[in-house]
């Protein structure tokens, strides 16, 4: 029996009033390849984060090497031997390599706090030789591809020489040579008595490195046991077993109707791949995809706001010339934004402000504003899309997540809008919002108004959607509808070899 | 295709920014050479290199703060309050060394005063230096009751920081600017504090996460930026032999025009004291090469003006090149 060397006990965690985990109880053992799968929000990061300290669990506790861990600095983490591979980069892009693995702890001189560049960059060499990549240790990280960051974030963990390692996606911006590079690597540290901790949404890497296989979903730990290829199935199975009931309101009746979005082959350099696709009128078209599929990249793209190498775009029969988001909104597309504080609303603004943001021409004559048709417009909207305020001049950044969302559809309403893009619609909304932005979303294609939908929510697309198209790697693999959809059969597009 | 050969090595590159700028200099000091009869004498360009090195001190400071991604508004201000505190303490009949002491005791805790409101009270860095350029300026106008204060009654004692000549013939304060700049360089370059400042500058997060104390190295930036603020205001007080209410006013564009100049990003992680220094003596030989020329000194802020967002530009367009 393999020694325990990490264990969470009860661990429970909820952001304002949404479980994201709970009572964990999961044991990490050395010598062992843990992976952890789930889907997208399953709560896997958020339990490495309060593995590793950035969060503080609401109840229970971490037990690591028989001890509480207790961790305030990152900096005791790498002192008690752990370390971690994020998902997303942390190297600072102006420092050279060696500077990066080394930084805070950089070799010195005699006198203290001079130090030896000679001896970081010959130590950085040894240890990507190790990794079998010859980049130069003096070269800057913002001159290295994605690939390279990658593996000096992982060069970085490695020259820890720590006893837990964990990897957050590790080989989403590998190419396949330097995926088994990396599997070597592990397979050595696990000979070393190291454990580490696996996540990845890639089925294969499971074959190749891990033992023991723990799943999430829903913030609940579903099962731990040791991994074999015949339980592959299973797994998925238990990544998105749930049932669908209440969630969503009744299906109104309507129809599909005429054709309104046509993309032919567009392509991004190295990230969109021979795109083509329709959406018709009074249609709600999802897009599924793991993250880092080039969704939001796509819709981007469709929009105006990601660059394009080649491809064409009608709406309506016709071709349209979409440089930017500006001809995108004349076209008659609109974008509600995956991250709505960050790129969709103006916070500090009104409700009114943020409802014509985008339709001013409406309701201008000679550049002065019409106070009385545009407040009208405001007010028809509040009331249409039931938002919940005090009036028109509350800003928007006091108002409910649902609320917001609410807003940002009114934006495009008031823009007379034919396509409607929905980029995770209600990330962070709580359930009964969900359910009125459903119900939005409905009376919208009765209405005639294309839907477009990336989410990331499984249940949201099967239970909303008329039409699937799943993403994977820059590529659309799979094209459902409504009743061939399964949440296996997405999900082994999402997955599969492109 | 072999696993050695999956990442190609590329050598680190020289730095081409701070050569455009070099040459720039160079270009500079051509043009006035050949317009004018006297720019290149001995006499001129001694003339130039002391107006220009108290400002290169502060230059110095304010390019170490820019690197963390941070600003100091409050150079000029906390460099007057030093030079006046010096003079106080010299009208007090304090002796030198102890009247220098608290001059640089001055810089020294307003510098900490801004590294407090930075990292403590967590407000950012433009309105915290903002706020005490205000307060100093403030205090030193109500001290002063708005009037120069002598500073001459320790004569050649004091006097010779600003006034001397090392064997009659180089400023003390460009001996000074060349010893500070030689120490700063060592410092940012060659000492594990001058590598974390960058790693802030670079991705602060990215610092926090490699177990940096970002807190503890910006503070300690700040107050070196009062530091060296402080050791620019007592040269200058020695100067004039009398401290001045607008002693020091206009410093931070100076000093900020110069570090951009020579290659520092105000978004932080770029910098380096050499380019500084070029920055600060481009503008400092622009307006020495236009007064010779006969231009007016007001014309003198539009030239330097062009000069800053020229270099930049020229920036842009070299970092646009590279990555097509």
């Amino acid at each position: 029996m393999k020694e325990v060397l990490l264990k969470t006990i009860n661990i429970n965690k909820s952001f304002s009033g949404n479980i994201v985990l709970k009572d964990i109880n999961l044991e990490i053992k050395k010598g062992e390849v843990h992976a952890l799968m789930g889907e997208n929000g399953a709560g896997k990061s958020t339990l490495v984060k309060i593995i590793t300290g950035v969060l503080g669990p609401n109840t229970g506790e971490v037990i690591y090497n028989k001890e509480q861990l207790n961790i305030n600095h990152p900096k005791e983490l790498y002192d008690l031997g752990i370390g971690i591979v994020f998902q997303e980069f942390n190297l600072m892009p102006d420092l050279t390599v060696a500077q990066n693995i080394f930084i805070g702890r950089e070799p010195q001189l005699k006198i203290k706090g001079f130090l030896n560049d000679k001896k970081t960059n010959a130590l950085a060499e040894d240890i990507l030789k190790e990794l079998e990549c010859t980049i130069d240790p003096e070269r800057k990280v913002s001159d290295l591809s994605v690939a390279e960051q990658q593996m000096v974030e992982i060069a970085k963990s490695l020259s820890y020489n720590c006893n837990l390692l964990i990897m957050d996606e590790p080989t989403a911006a590998l190419t396949e040579n330097e995926i088994s590079v990396l599997f070597n690597i592990i397979r050595k540290l696990r000979n070393k008595n190291v454990a580490v901790v696996y996540i990845s949404h890639r089925m294969s890497d499971l074959d190749a490195i891990v033992d023991t296989v723990s799943v999430l979903r829903d913030g609940n730990l579903i099962s731990t046991r040791s991994y074999t290829p015949e339980i592959k199935n299973q797994i998925i199975y238990e990544m998105v077993g749930r049932d669908l009931t209440q969630q969503f309101p009744p299906k109104p009746d309507y129809k599909k109707g005429e054709l309104s979005l046509e993309i032919e082959n567009l392509n991004s350099k190295n990230r969109l791949y021979n795109i083509s696709f329709k959406a018709y009128k009074g249609e709600i078209l999802g897009i599924v995809g793991l993250m880092g599929a080039g969704r939001t990249e796509m819709v981007k793209a469709v929009f105006g706001a990601y660059k394009r190498n080649s491809g064409i775009i009608k709406v309506d029969g016709k071709a349209v010339d979409i440089k930017n988001p500006r001809s995108a909104i004349k076209a008659g597309i609109g974008y509600l934004t995956e991250d709505r504080k960050k790129d969709g609303l103006m916070l500090g603004l009104s409700i009114r402000e943020n409802i014509l943001s985008a339709s001013y021409q409406h309701f201008t004559q000679l550049g002065f504003v019409n106070d009385k048709k545009a407040g009208e417009n405001v007010n028809e909207y509040i009331r249409r899309m039931s938002i919940k305020t005090y009036g028109s001049k509350q800003l928007a950044k006091t108002l409910s997540g649902g609320n917001q969302q609410k807003v940002m559809v009114a934006k495009w309403l008031s823009t007379k809008v034919k396509i409607l893009i929905f980029d995770e619609p209600t990330r962070g909304i709580d359930v009964k919002s969900k359910y009125e932005i459903y119900e939005l979303m409905y009376e919208l294609v009765q209405n005639g108004v294309t839907i477009i939908m990336i989410s990331s929510e499984m249940p949201e697309i099967l239970g909303m959607s008329d039409r699937i198209l799943v993403m994977n790697d820059g590529r659309i693999t799979g094209d459902f509808s409504k009743e061939e959809a399964t949440q296996e059969k997405l999900m082994k597009c999402e997955m599969m070899e492109v | 295709m072999t696993i050695h050969n999956l990442f190609k090595t590329k050598k680190a590159k020289p730095n081409m920014q701070l050569l455009f700028t070099f040459v720039g200099l160079i270009l500079l000091m051509l043009f006035f050479s050949i317009n004018t009869s006297n720019f290149l004498s001995q006499k001129n360009l001694l003339n130039v290199a002391l107006q220009t090195s108290v400002a290169v001190l502060v230059a110095l400071a304010e390019t170490y703060v820019i690197i963390t991604g941070g600003i100091d508004l409050s150079i000029g201000s906390m460099a007057a309050g030093s030079g006046m505190v010096v003079a106080i303490a010299i009208n007090h009949g304090m002796s030198i060394p102890v009247a220098i002491i608290l001059g640089l005791l001055t810089g020294i805790l307003s510098g900490a005063f801004n590294g407090f409101v930075i990292t403590v009270l967590g407000i950012v860095p433009f309105i915290a230096t903002l706020g005490t350029n205000s307060i100093m300026r403030g205090l030193i106008y109500v001290i002063l009751n708005g009037i120069p204060l002598s500073a001459s009654s320790a004569g050649e004692a004091f006097t010779w920081i600003g006034q001397g000549k090392l064997c009659g013939w180089l400023p003390y304060p460009v001996l000074f600017m060349f010893i500070i700049a030689i120490i700063a360089t060592i410092i940012l370059v060659k000492t594990k504090f001058g590598r974390i400042i960058f790693a802030i500058g670079s991705n602060e997060n990215a610092a926090f996460l490699s177990g940096i104390n970002v807190n503890i190295n910006k503070f300690s930036v700040y107050v070196f930026c009062g530091l060296l603020s402080s050791i620019a205001g007592i040269i200058l007080t020695s100067r004039v032999a009398s401290a001045s209410p607008t002693a020091g006013e206009g410093y931070e564009t100076f000093a900020i025009a110069a570090a951009v100049i020579g290659g520092a990003s105000l978004s932080g992680g770029k910098g380096n004291m050499i380019g500084t220094i070029i920055g600060a003596f481009i503008i400092g030989i622009m307006n020495n090469g236009l007064n010779l020329i006969g231009l007016s000194s007001f014309w003198q802020q539009v030239a330097v003006g062009c000069v800053i967002i020229l270099a930049v530009f020229l920036d842009v367009i070299r970092v646009k090149l590279k990555n097509n």
